[in-house]
């Protein structure tokens, strides 16, 4: 078997053990077992990453589903993209997994937990590694589950389980798009092979605006927008937070909601081809990217400020691929997997020191108690906020300096946008980290730092997010741009118009996003350190703020719109057409014949055993006919 | 011979189990039904996956009328067989745990109603196909008014006229058909597929109509519905089990058999309502579920939608439609068993089906959960479970045949997992209630039936193309005689 299978087949048979096994496993091991499964398939991946020579690999396992000329395999390709992706997934996903036995050591579906994380990655290794995008959706979906499944892990708690409903119905709406984009590619190429479809479009003469392309790539995006939570599809994320910890760093920050990103680069060709959808998507990105940083200002949940972060840093990717800047937003990707997951591990740290809670108006001054999630958290904060030397820094300011030769306006909105979520990380690192306990007293007597378990993963990601950035580390530094240079071949059919930036007017932006970036930290320490400023209680927010803390009230909107108007269809089907018109008029027909045949009252008596008796004679007639007729010939 | 031991083994074993009285009558029904399980499987391992007609067999009935009894096993009757002497062992066996009334006439009426399934299945001459079908009503019919729920006699009288109006349609179109046949004319379905071939536009728009209201109204299809979810309600368990499990899928089985090769014209005609009917059904079977408050009321609606997406499957007329909606009958009739199944294991502890009475159920019973939730990604169709394949291949038939039409069908992923998800949420999740707080562990019987079902939704989702293989060959030929 070759070393590509195994990588999936790790995580699955972790999740047979844990699953099957579930209350049977002892907890000592089950967390081992699972953290084990990871770390082997990242050991497989590096393995595979190092001895790469640059040439894409196809493992065919079976045919799947074969109907006519279609061939839907279950295959696996191992190229540039796979690998990289691979490598985080599993890496970060390593680090994770560790981070779990600490925090999930008190609870009862300790096991349930790391099979359903396990279960998770086979399905995030299937999405990615798929040499098809039929397999990519069964990627898609299965990950889908698994989110749905943690979001609800603690299943006792209905709203818990409504958070994990809505991530579940808002991807599916998503999928649909998804799956009529697969019709339509297989309708126009005959294939769902990615080889296939994309050597047909390279020698296919396709010119950029072409129809087709158009509409394939529309829906595909529209199944990136429920996973990658944009504009309209997002409001799901934020309340996904219901889930333990871990899993908002793994599945809602790090791995699961790229994936709509990773389909747009694994699809670089058509979109290339495909002018006007890269206008929708980086129109929507930038929209998501100001959207949700803004909401995240005034948030006082200390997850639900790093959901909104997340949404928005996904809306930054999706702007960096609207303006073809691809092997950018990848580097993001990367970039952000290692920051945001230390910061959801951190804030996990947190939580677990004060006693389950999130709210950072009842936190300050953690970074006495609390010392290497504090400095851990530091580092990610700064990471984020785009301010060098740390990792968000460059992978972000590639994407802006794109932009900016794309559109400049497009460039300003960005830029606002990082003053933004500069302002809610140092604010939210403020409230907790500095300043007075605001806590209760029992609280504060339990804080404490966090077991090994923890700060250890917290401390490898803050590694990476500090020196992430030379991954891929520019020219103008005299770096080499070496991740872009890796995934140079995904893009050598690809139709990408790049004009080179002027490398003193790049620096020119760097220094305006890093400035504005440091005016809006120097901001929230003046306001939240210095003036001590402590968010106002629940439901005393007036004006803008009222507004944006309550989300613009798009939850509510969407309540109106669409679950109202369906629960009462819903009743008015079932009240109204179904006894009212529909059944009236069988009955109607009934009554007719009825009245019409009064003659043969005897059938029509509506004794049902008249019935039933004329036809078992009429059979027993037949029967014995044929029966005589069978025996004399 | 194997295609009659098919149908002879059942009639048997019901008149052995009739004999039996007391508790070893339903032993001895599921005895017989696993070695009809045994006989399935054989036919299943010895069809050759050819367009032919094989395991053939062929009796004069009525000579001088040229009627005969001849059966025979294609590809798109052996997935069908399959499922019925799969499903049978399975619905014996979910009785266990409760104890009927006159237990030994309820087991002789399942196989008696196996016997009938198996030949509409087989049956290669109209009239023999006629009788099956019709046959197969009287075991149901009084599985439902005997051992079914408080309205059941009027509810199973509704069903039994409604359906009984149907068929009478359908036998009109077939003594037509047959009137048309040369010389001393034959109820063989190849000499009815060649006499239809001479048929005008307007005399095939009848036809269609007469076999549309008959196979309509037994899956259903919208409007033809009301007398289902009635029906499912009320039907002891087993009884709704084999009505959606099996039984509507004669109606399936019929616009494959009939409507299509007979009335090619018709089709191209009234193609397009019976699309627009069926994908109005899927629709407003979903939304309908959504707010359903009676598990099994729900269950109904769903299936009621499932069905209405093989139908427009089928009517798209194409390879992926028709493969679809045949590996569909398949993935729906394990799913939807075990659905009814996991509803009767909730009724038997809590004696209610009512969502806002339960709750918390995954406390007590947390395998039951497992279960559930895998019956119900088969159900709404996640990648790797036996619904994906069928779905997927029937919603690409239906969009090749129309994009916009295909789009809205598809609103059946996003609907399904919005009830689905639903139901599991109120019964299995949140606090457990006054009555699921003593709920007891799964018996040895109940999860003798829930373990192999789910087992082979998701072996199905894997494997789907052993029996895609098995089809194509005739659905094939099918499709080239249309054109």
């Amino acid at each position: 078997m070759s070393l590509i299978t195994l990588i999936p087949l790790f995580p699955l048979i972790g999740f047979l053990i844990n699953g099957i096994g579930f209350r049977h496993v002892p907890k000592s091991l089950a967390g081992i077992i699972s953290s084990a499964a990871a770390f082997a398939s990242f050991a497989c991946a590096l393995t595979l990453f190092l001895g790469f020579n640059g040439q894409p690999q196809i493992v065919h396992l079976f045919d799947w589903i074969t109907v006519g000329t279609l061939n839907i395999s279950m295959s696996f390709q191992l190229d540039q993209l796979s690998l990289l992706m691979l490598l985080i997934i599993t890496g970060v996903g390593t680090l994770i997994h560790i981070y779990s036995i600490g925090y999930m050591s008190h609870d009862e579906g300790f096991g349930k937990f790391f099979a359903f994380l396990n279960l998770f990655l086979f399905f995030m290794l299937l999405l990615v590694m798929g040499s098809n995008y039929v397999v990519m959706f069964i990627g898609w979906e299965g990950v889908g589950l698994c989110s749905y499944l943690l979001i609800g892990f603690w299943n006792k708690n209905s709203n818990y389980g409504n958070a994990a409903r809505k991530a579940f119905i808002m991807n599916r709406i998503g999928d649909l798009g998804f799956l009529l984009g697969i019709f339509l590619i297989i309708n126009h190429f005959g294939s769902v092979e990615y080889s296939e479809v994309f050597s047909k479009i390279a020698e296919g003469g396709y010119s950029s605006g072409d129809k087709t392309l158009f509409y394939i790539t529309i829906l595909l995006f529209i199944g990136a927008m429920g996973k990658s939570a944009q504009i309209p599809l997002y409001t799901w994320l934020p309340d996904a937070m219901a889930g333990p910890t871990p899993v908002s760093a793994l599945i809602h920050a790090a791995t699961m909601v790229t994936a709509g990103i990773y389909m747009i680069i694994r699809s670089n060709i058509m979109y290339s081809l495909a002018p006007e959808t890269l206008d929708i998507v980086a129109w929507v990105g930038l929209a998501t990217a100001l959207l949700a940083a803004s909401i995240g200002l005034f948030q006082n949940d200390i997850k639900k400020v790093l959901a909104y972060s997340t949404v928005s840093q996904l809306g930054y990717m999706f702007m960096g691929l609207g303006v073809m800047a691809y092997s950018s937003s990848f580097f993001h990707v990367m970039t952000h997997a290692f920051f945001k997951a230390l910061l959801f591990l951190g804030a996990g740290s947190v939580i677990h020191a004060m006693s389950d809670e999130q709210d950072i108006r009842s936190m300050g001054g953690l970074r006495k108690k609390l010392p290497i999630t504090f400095i851990t958290f530091l580092i990610a904060t700064i990471a984020i906020s785009g301010i060098p030397p740390f990792a968000g820094f460059f992978s972000k300011d590639e994407i802006l300096a794109h932009v900016f030769e794309h559109n400049k306006l497009m460039w300003a909105f960005g830029v606002l946008g990082s003053i933004m979520t500069s302002f809610y990380m140092f604010r939210l690192l403020f409230l907790t980290f500095f300043g007075e306990f605001r806590g209760t007293e029992k609280q504060k007597h339990h804080l404490h730092e966090s077991p090994i378990a923890m700060t250890a993963p917290l401390m490898i990601l803050a590694v990476l997010s500090a020196i992430g950035g030379f991954f891929n580390f520019p020219h103008i530094f005299g770096g080499h741009a070496s991740l872009a240079a890796f995934m140079e071949p995904l893009f050598e059919q690809s139709a990408i118009e790049h004009v080179a930036v002027d490398e003193s007017l790049e620096i020119t932006l760097m220094i305006v996003s890093v400035v504005a970036a440091l005016l809006s930290a120097g901001v929230a320490y003046f306001i939240y350190v210095v003036k001590k400023t402590v968010p106002v209680a629940e439901g005393e927010e007036t004006g803008l703020q009222k507004v944006i803390y309550n989300k613009y009230y798009i939850d509510e909107l969407y309540d109106t719109l669409f679950v109202k108007p369906i629960t009462a269809l819903s009743n008015f089907f079932r009240e109204v057409i179904e006894f009212l018109v529909i059944d009236l008029i069988v009955e109607g027909v009934g009554k007719l014949v009825k009245t019409l045949s009064s003659e043969v009252r005897l059938l029509q008596n509506g004794t049902t055993g008249y019935y039933i008796f004329a036809m078992v004679l009429s059979i027993a007639a037949i029967l014995v006919w044929s029966l005589k007729s069978f025996l004399l010939g | 011979m194997l295609t009659l031991s098919l149908i002879l083994l059942p009639i048997i074993a019901g008149l052995i189990t009739l004999a039996i009285k007391g508790e070893t009558a339903k032993t001895v029904a599921l005895v017989f039904a696993f070695a009809e399980l045994a006989l399935g499987a054989y036919l299943y391992k010895s069809f050759v996956p050819d367009a032919t007609s094989q395991f053939g067999l062929s009796y004069d009935w009525i000579h001088s009328a040229g009627i005969k009894f001849s059966v025979g096993v294609d590809g798109i009757s052996l997935i069908l067989v399959f499922l019925t002497t799969l499903m049978v062992p399975f619905i014996i066996l979910s009785t266990f745990g409760n104890n009927y009334k006159n237990a030994s006439n309820l087991y002789a009426l399942i196989l008696f109603m196996q016997a009938a399934l198996v030949g509409v299945f087989t049956a290669k001459d109209v009239f023999l196909f006629y009788f099956f079908f019709e046959a197969a009503l009287i075991p149901i019919y009084f599985i439902a008014a005997i051992w079914g729920g408080e309205n059941r006699i009027k509810v199973t009288f509704k069903f039994f006229v409604y359906t009984i109006f149907g068929s009478l349609f359908m036998l009109l179109a077939l003594v037509y058909l047959y009137l048309l046949t040369p010389g001393t004319h034959s109820a063989d379905i190849n000499a009815i597929y060649e006499a239809a071939k001479a048929l005008d536009l307007s005399t095939q728009s009848y036809l269609f109509g007469a076999f549309f209201i008959a196979f309509a109204i037994k899956m259903p299809l919208f409007p033809f519905h009301t007398w289902q979810p009635d029906t499912y309600v009320e039907a002891p368990t087993a009884g709704t089990m084999l009505l959606s499990g099996i039984m509507l899928k004669m109606g399936v089985y019929g616009l494959i058999r009939f409507i299509l090769p007979i009335v090619p014209l018709g089709v191209d005609q009234w193609g397009f309502v019976a699309i627009i009917l069926s994908v109005i059904g899927i629709i407003y079977g979903s939304v309908i579920a959504i707010q359903q408050k009676d598990m099994k009321r729900l269950i109904a609606y769903s299936s009621f939608a499932h069905v209405g997406l093989m139908s427009a499957g089928i009517f798209s007329r194409n390879l992926e439609g028709i493969q679809g909606s045949l590996i569909q009958m398949l993935a729906h009739g394990i799913n939807v068993v075990g659905l009814f199944f996991i509803v009767e294991i909730i009724e038997r502890r809590a004696k209610s089906r009512e969502l806002s009475l339960l709750g918390g159920i995954t406390q007590t019973t947390p395998n039951l959960t497992v279960y559930f939730i895998i019956l119900m990604l088969g159900s709404v169709a996640l990648p790797l479970t036996n619904g994906f394949v069928g779905e997927f291949l029937l919603l690409k038939g239906v969009y090749e045949y129309n994009a916009w039409i295909g789009a809205v069908a598809g609103l059946t992923i996003i609907l399904g997992a919005v009830y689905m998800l639903r139901m599991v949420q109120k019964s299995m999740f949140g606090i457990t209630s006054k009555i699921t707080e003593g709920f007891t562990d799964l018996t040895f019987n109940e999860k003798a039936v829930l373990f192999p079902l789910s087992f082979l939704v998701i072996a199905l989702g894997i494997a789907p193309n052993i029996f895609l293989k098995l089809t194509e060959p005739a659905v094939s030929q099918l499709l080239s005689i249309i054109k």
